[in-house]
């Protein structure tokens, strides 16, 4: 049963992108955004990483999506429901795609990961990792916070109308 | 699903289709949402060798802090593109390609 879900989920990913990548509508394309972010956050549930599955749908589906709607109405003409976008040099993309792709797959999958033969049972992430962040971690985390106060007054400063 | 590889199998048609998103896309947010895409692909690499080989919490460490990185670098560039559509009335990123008009 669950490897059913699973595939279902591995499935969805794999859909929804695609129309994200090769869909017609801008709208339509970020609701297929919305359903690759569920399912990553469905993996990251099978990985046992249950916080970040909730730190998933509250900052990608609550947070980045959100922004990117408001990008796509602030920047069209929504008179008209059908938001069409273009694509240039599709043939040669899919190419270089498509070769990227066969290097990565030759590359990773045949090599013999140590330790993957037993994967690590569940436990509850949040107390580990709110540890490893206030030490080993704890310079990265303050970087980050810097980094958050820059870009929140950096995006306001660049938003403003008179620049 | 206790494969490691069905993960990285994922994980790189993710990326693909990212790459291939933000390589043929001509509206800024669409590749905004390609870049996304990538992200989202390098942060279930992290967590699945997280599970699979290393069986420590760094991975997932390091994927909160690409989260925030994603929300961060979203933020700036909507704003970006913002006054880019003030500017020329239109986002396409293959025509905006002088500093100033």
């Amino acid at each position: 049963m669950a490897d059913f879900i699973f595939w279902i989920i591995w499935a969805l990913i794999v859909a929804s992108a695609a129309l994200v990548a090769f869909g017609n509508n801008l709208i339509h394309s970020v609701f297929a955004l919305m359903g690759t972010f569920l399912g990553v956050a469905g993996i990251y549930i099978f990985l046992n990483a249950d916080f970040l599955a909730v730190t998933q749908i509250v900052v990608y589906v609550g947070g980045i999506l959100v922004l990117l709607v408001f990008g796509i109405m602030l920047t069209n003409k929504i008179s008209s429901a059908q938001i069409s976008q273009s694509s240039v040099q599709k043939w040669l993309g899919l190419i270089v795609v498509l070769g990227v792709l066969t290097i990565i797959l030759t590359a990773v999958l045949p090599h013999d990961w140590v330790g993957s033969i037993t994967p690590m049972a569940f436990n509850e992430t949040v107390a580990g990792i709110g540890k490893l962040l206030f030490t080993e971690y704890l310079i990265l985390f303050e970087i980050a916070s810097v980094l958050l106060l820059g870009a929140l007054i950096g995006a306001a400063t660049l938003a403003r109308k008179e620049l | 699903m206790d494969q490691l590889n069905s993960y990285l199998i994922l994980s790189a048609i993710l990326f693909s289709l990212g790459l291939y998103t933000v390589v043929t896309r001509r509206n800024a947010v669409a590749i905004l949402m390609g870049v996304e895409l990538i992200l989202n692909a390098a942060n279930i690499n992290f967590v699945a060798f997280s599970k699979f080989v290393t069986h420590s919490l760094d991975g997932h460490l390091i994927s909160v802090f690409i989260i925030m990185l994603a929300a961060a670098e979203a933020a700036v560039a909507l704003a970006i593109v913002l006054n880019l559509y003030n500017d020329r009335r239109h986002i396409n990123v293959d025509e905006a390609n002088a500093l100033k008009q």
